[in-house]
Parts: structure tokens; C-alpha cells; sequence
């Protein structure tokens, strides 16, 4: 547990550029520095580390930064994602606060591949603690030579700033994420072109998530090969999961990438007081809820957790005791992706209301036996149809809580009440 | 209507950006513009915006409504954002909400009488494995308790 981007946790200031360089930190970014290693070793380590993307999709990183045009002129961008909003997922958050210098020499690493001399941490704007932090692991750097123009009189630059949000979850998908930098609605964009080729005002540009930065230094420093060993097939090395809800002891735990789902649970101090386990949601809001029995069979990986009917997501793992009702629950994530919606795209925009309207007319007591056939068919028209994921987003859920806990929407709507709340 | 601080403030955004980019500074002019005028942004504070950034007024109104953080209307001195997303849900966010406005005699949405407190139910704020949460200001507040509310509002003059 905590070998990668939480392996400081448990020192004194682990936040510090002292602590960092003393387990290891910059060791990498100074080969670089020096010459000794390539942009094509580095992409290489990274395929061999099975790295993918912990923002929630989990493309390759390594892939993904093959894909940057580097022999071309002009201006190149590195993006990181720190907009963390997806409902039940907080590691970025840990990380910004806890090692931050892992986010800056993995983004400096990702800069020099990508020949990228110019870099964007974009936090949510809530996150003016995490903001803090990383501003301060940023001063330190630029005062220690590791960032800038030249460093250290070699021919590499980068420079690295960050940008705040100002409270829009759909800044997290990254092309709105792009826009919102760019002073604009954070609307996604239609793709392609995809931001590798016309990216950040226009140029070409890579975006990843602060955990997927993070991970590099460490991955570089000791093999793509150990890190993949941490983990299972198709899955490499560790991963936060964020367990929250109705465990005795919520919080994150870095862990390999394969180990059971009720191993991670007994770690978050199994289930609170008098409560039986009912579902999981295993990787945020926008991914499938499981049954306690499925949850129980599952293993934490992309596969795993695939197999059990589900996705890996950002990690967000949301437990659920025998005194949820599975209608209010839903209705309250329905609202949510409603609020949230950009309003671009009518299947999403329309679609989200739907659903949220429906829902709440439920929970009002005024349900009709024709709802769950209407919630179903609703969101049938969003997947698949819309710009960007959140679409898909807002539908998956829906599917799964009523495929899974149907007879709590049918005793809503025949009783006007909870069937569990009474 | 925006003072020399200000000022100071958003040209240090703005060295951020690429050259003639300047409109990348919008999000942050905005929230420190609202910071000093009671919280909540005029019509007139977007078109100084707006004239001080180079950009059209409808740009920076445009942002200005599609982001959660900015007010257009009245705010109180604190604002109590608290969440009520499912992991802080499943811990008792919707009773806490009940205690605070009860405790206050308002509804969230409003401002106390004194213009001192507001109450805004919020989404996630990514801090799901303190549920339940909120935060105030630049701070958040996470295991919240009855007691726990007591005692931060007592703080807030
Ligand atoms: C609605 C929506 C919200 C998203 N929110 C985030 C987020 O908060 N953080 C994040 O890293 N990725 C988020 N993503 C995924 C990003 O679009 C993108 O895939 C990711 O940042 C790429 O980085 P990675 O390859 O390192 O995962 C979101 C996607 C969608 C559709
Ligand atoms: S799917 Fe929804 S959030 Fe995404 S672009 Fe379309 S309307 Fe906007
Ligand atoms: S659900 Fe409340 S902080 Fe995430």
C-alpha cells in the first residue's frame, strides 16, 4: 500500500521539495537535464508500466503521448487535470496537498516528451488549500532551477502555471476544461480535431489527470516493468481509490491495482455500525452501481471491476448500507447531471431534465407505473448521442440502479413512499 | 470600480498567458472583482471587467452565469456552501442542512437578516471521504456534526 504517488504520506511535511528529493524526487528530471535519457525510452517505460489514464477513461499514457506531434514547430501545451468533480472521487485533492512535487516533475517529464515548454495545473476553484500547496511546491522548484528558461544551461524549458476553476464539473472533460482556460463557457468541443493536434489556444496539447502525473517520476525512477508488476494484466501498478459513504472509515487508500474488493473495504474499516452492505458504486456517480453480491465478487482493477458489470472510472468507490433507498439516491445523482449539463447537445440537455423530473415526481409520491419504462427509454435516447460523456454520464446510472433495484422503484411508485424509509 | 489592488491582482493572471491572451484571466478578474463588492457581481462590475480585460461585455457576462461561484444577486459576508452529493447524502447531509437552516432562520438560498451568513446547497466538492462537508470562504469543514456547526458559526463575526 502507498508505493506511488502516496509513498510520502506518512512523513513529516510530506509536501515539502526536502522530503521529495529525499525519497527520490527530481532524480529523473535531472537525467533529462543531462541528457541521459530520451523522449522515445521514456514513452517506451510508460507503455511498459501499463500506466492508464486515472481521470476516468483509461487511455494508455504512454499512447497518448506518442500521439504528440513533438517534430513540429511552434508552441506545444502539457495540461493537467485537476478540476476533480465527479460525485465520490477526492484523491486529486490528497495529492495536490500531499505530494505535489510528483504532479510538477511528472508534468515537466510529460513537457520534454511532448516537447511542451509550457504547462497548466487547472484546479477547481474550491480547492484553495490544494491551490496553496501546489503554489508553494511551484516557488520552491522555480528557487531550486527546475523549472524555467534553459534549466540548468541545458536547451529545456518549461514553464508551469496554474489555472482556477471557478465551479463547473463539466470543466473536467477536457476540451471544455481547454476552453474554460481560454477564458470561455467551458462548453466541450466537438472532436476531432482532438487536442493533440489543435488543443490549447489552438495548438497541439496533452491532458491528463493528476494522478496519471504523479505517477510518472516514479514509474521512470524504478522501471515501467516494477510498476507493472505492482498491479495485474491490463491493469498496472497502484491506484487511489477513494472510499467513501457508509464505511467505518472513509478516506483514500493507495493500492494495487487487482486487490479484492473486500479487501478494500475491511482497510476502510468495513461496513459503519449495524449496517449490511447493499451496493457499490465502484468508480464515481457516472458508473454502473453493483449489488453487495457482485461488489463482493470483484476485484479493483479495469477488468475486475468490468467483469462484475461496472467501470474502474476515477476510483470513487461509494458504499452503500441496507438503509439506502435506492430511488432518493438516484434522484439525487439525476439532479446533479441535470445541474450540470452544458446545455449544448439536445439529448443531454433535454434528456437530463427528463430524467431528473420523472425521478422527482416519484420521490414526490405521485410516480406512475409508465415511469420506469419512460426513465428507461430517456435515457436510451442520451447514450451514445451527445458531444461529450457526461451524456452517457447521466444515463448509465439510470440503467443500472433500476436494473438492479427495480422493485424499490415500482414500491415508490405504487406506495407513494420508500419502501426502505418507509 | 476596480481598485489599484485589483488591478495589481489580475495583471498577475494575465502573465500567465500568452501574449494578447489576456482573456484567459476572465475567471479569476471576475472572483476578485466580486470580492470587493459585497460578494456579488453588478452589471457594471462585468463591463469593467469587460473594458479592463479588452473583451466584449456579453464574453464575460456569458461567463459570468455559467460558473457556480459567481453571485448576482445579494450574498451574505459567508457564504455556507455545503454539500449535498451522494457520498456527503449518505452521511446525513440533508438533516445537517435542516439543522443549519433552522439554526439561522433561513432557507439556503437566502441571507440572515444581519447580511452576515448565506446557505447554499452545492455539488461535490471533492472531499467525499470527509462527508459530510461544506465550506466557508476559502476553507472547508469536513465530519460535520451538530455540535461541530455550533461551534464554527460561533467564529463567524
Ligand atoms: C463530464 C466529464 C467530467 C470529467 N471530469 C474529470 C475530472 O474531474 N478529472 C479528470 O482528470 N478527468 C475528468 N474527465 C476525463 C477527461 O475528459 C480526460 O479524459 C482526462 O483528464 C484525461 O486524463 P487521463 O488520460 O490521465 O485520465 C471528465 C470527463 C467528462 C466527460
Ligand atoms: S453531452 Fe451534455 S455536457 Fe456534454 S456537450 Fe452535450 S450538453 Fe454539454
Ligand atoms: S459528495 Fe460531498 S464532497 Fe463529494
Amino acid at each position: 500500500m502507498n508505493e506511488v504517488c502516496f509513498k510520502n504520506l506518512n512523513k513529516e511535511e510530506c509536501h515539502s521539495l526536502k522530503v521529495y528529493r529525499e525519497s527520490g524526487g527530481y532524480k529523473v528530471w535531472h537525467k533529462i537535464l543531462q541528457g541521459e535519457i530520451t523522449p522515445e525510452e521514456i514513452i517506451d517505460e510508460l507503455k511498459t508500466s501499463g500506466l492508464r489514464g486515472r481521470g476516468g477513461a483509461g487511455f494508455p499514457t504512454g499512447l497518448k503521448w506518442s500521439f504528440m506531434p513533438r517534430q513540429s514547430d511552434g508552441q506545444k501545451y502539457v495540461v493537467c487535470n485537476s478540476d476533480e468533480g465527479e460525485p465520490g472521487t477526492c484523491k486529486d485533492r490528497d495529492i495536490l496537498r500531499y505530494n505535489p512535487h510528483a504532479v510538477i516533475e511528472g508534468m515537466a517529464i510529460g513537457g520534454f516528451v511532448m516537447n511542451a515548454s509550457v504547462g497548466y495545473n487547472y484546479i477547481r476553484g474550491e480547492f484553495m488549500e490544494p491551490f496553496k500547496r501546489f503554489e508553494g511546491a511551484l516557488k520552491e522548484a522555480y528557487d531550486a532551477g527546475l523549472l524555467g528558461k534553459n534549466i540548468n544551461g541545458s536547451s529545456i524549458s518549461f514553464d508551469l502555471y496554474t489555472h482556477l476553476g471557478a465551479g463547473a464539473y463539466i470543466c473536467g472533460e477536457e476540451t471544455a476544461l481547454l476552453e474554460s482556460i481560454e477564458g470561455k463557457k467551458g462548453q466541450p468541443r466537438f472532436k476531432p480535431p482532438f487536442p493533440a493536434n489543435v488543443g490549447l489556444f489552438g495548438k497541439p496539447t496533452t491532458i491528463n489527470n493528476t494522478e496519471s502525473f504523479a505517477s510518472v517520476p516514479e514509474i521512470l525512477a524504478n522501471g515501467g516493468q516494477r510498476f507493472a508488476d505492482l498491479g495485474v494484466e491490463n491493469s498496472g501498478g497502484c491506484k487511489l481509490f477513494s472510499v467513501s459513504g457508509h464505511v467505518a472509515k472513509p478516506a483514500n487508500f493507495e493500492i494495487p491495482m487487482g486487490t479484492p474488493f473486500k479487501d478494500l473495504l475491511e482497510m476502510a474499516g468495513g461496513m459503519r455500525k449495524g449496517g449490511k452492505l447493499k451496493a457499490v458504486i465502484p468508480g464515481g456517480s457516472s458508473t454502473p452501481v453493483l449489488t453487495a453480491e457482485a461488489a463482493m465478487a470483484m476485484t479493483m482493477d479495469y477488468d475486475g471491476i468490468e467483469v462484475a458489470g461496472s467501470m474502474l472510472g476515477a476510483g470513487s468507490v461509494i458504499v452503500m448500507d441496507d438503509s439506502t433507498c435506492m430511488v432518493e439516491t438516484l434522484t439525487r445523482l439525476a439532479h446533479f447531471y441535470y445541474d450540470e449539463s452544458c446545455g449544448q447537445c439536445t439529448p443531454c440537455r433535454e434528456g437530463t431534465g427528463w430524467l431528473y423530473r420523472v425521478l422527482k415526481r416519484m420521490t414526490d409520491g405521485d410516480g406512475v407505473p409508465e415511469d420506469i419504462d419512460l426513465l428507461l427509454s430517456v435515457q436510451d435516447k442520451i447514450m451514445g448521442n451527445t458531444i461529450c460523456a457526461l451524456g452517457d454520464a447521466a444515463a448509465m446510472p439510470v440503467e443500472s440502479f433500476l436494473r438492479n433495484f427495480r422493485s424499490e422503484f415500482e414500491y415508490y411508485i405504487e406506495h407513494g413512499r420508500s419502501m426502505i424509509k418507509g | 470600480m476596480i481598485s489599484d489592488k485589483a488591478k495589481e491582482q489580475i495583471d498577475a493572471w494575465i502573465k500567465k498567458y500568452p501574449e494578447g491572451r489576456q482573456s484567459s484571466a476572465v475567471m479569476e478578474a471576475l472572483k476578485i472583482v466580486q470580492a470587493e463588492n459585497a460578494n456579488s457581481l453588478s452589471a457594471e462590475a462585468i463591463q469593467a471587467v469587460a473594458d479592463y480585460l479588452d473583451m466584449p461585455r456579453i464574453a464575460v457576462q456569458e461567463v459570468a452565469t455559467f460558473y457556480e461561484n459567481y453571485n448576482h444577486k445579494p450574498a451574505g459576508k459567508h457564504t455556507i456552501r455545503i454539500c449535498h452529493n451522494i457520498s456527503c447524502m449518505l452521511n446525513g447531509a440533508d438533516n445537517l442542512i435542516d439543522y443549519l437552516e433552522q439554526k439561522l432562520g433561513i432557507r439556503t438560498g437566502e441571507v440572515t437578516k444581519d447580511g452576515l451568513i448565506n446557505v447554499k446547497k452545492v455539488e461535490c466538492l471533492g472531499a467525499c471521504v470527509g462527508a459530510p462537508m461544506f465550506q466557508i470562504g476559502d476553507k472547508y469543514y469536513e465530519n460535520l456534526t451538530e455540535k461541530k456547526i455550533d461551534e464554527i458559526l460561533a467564529t463567524l463575526k
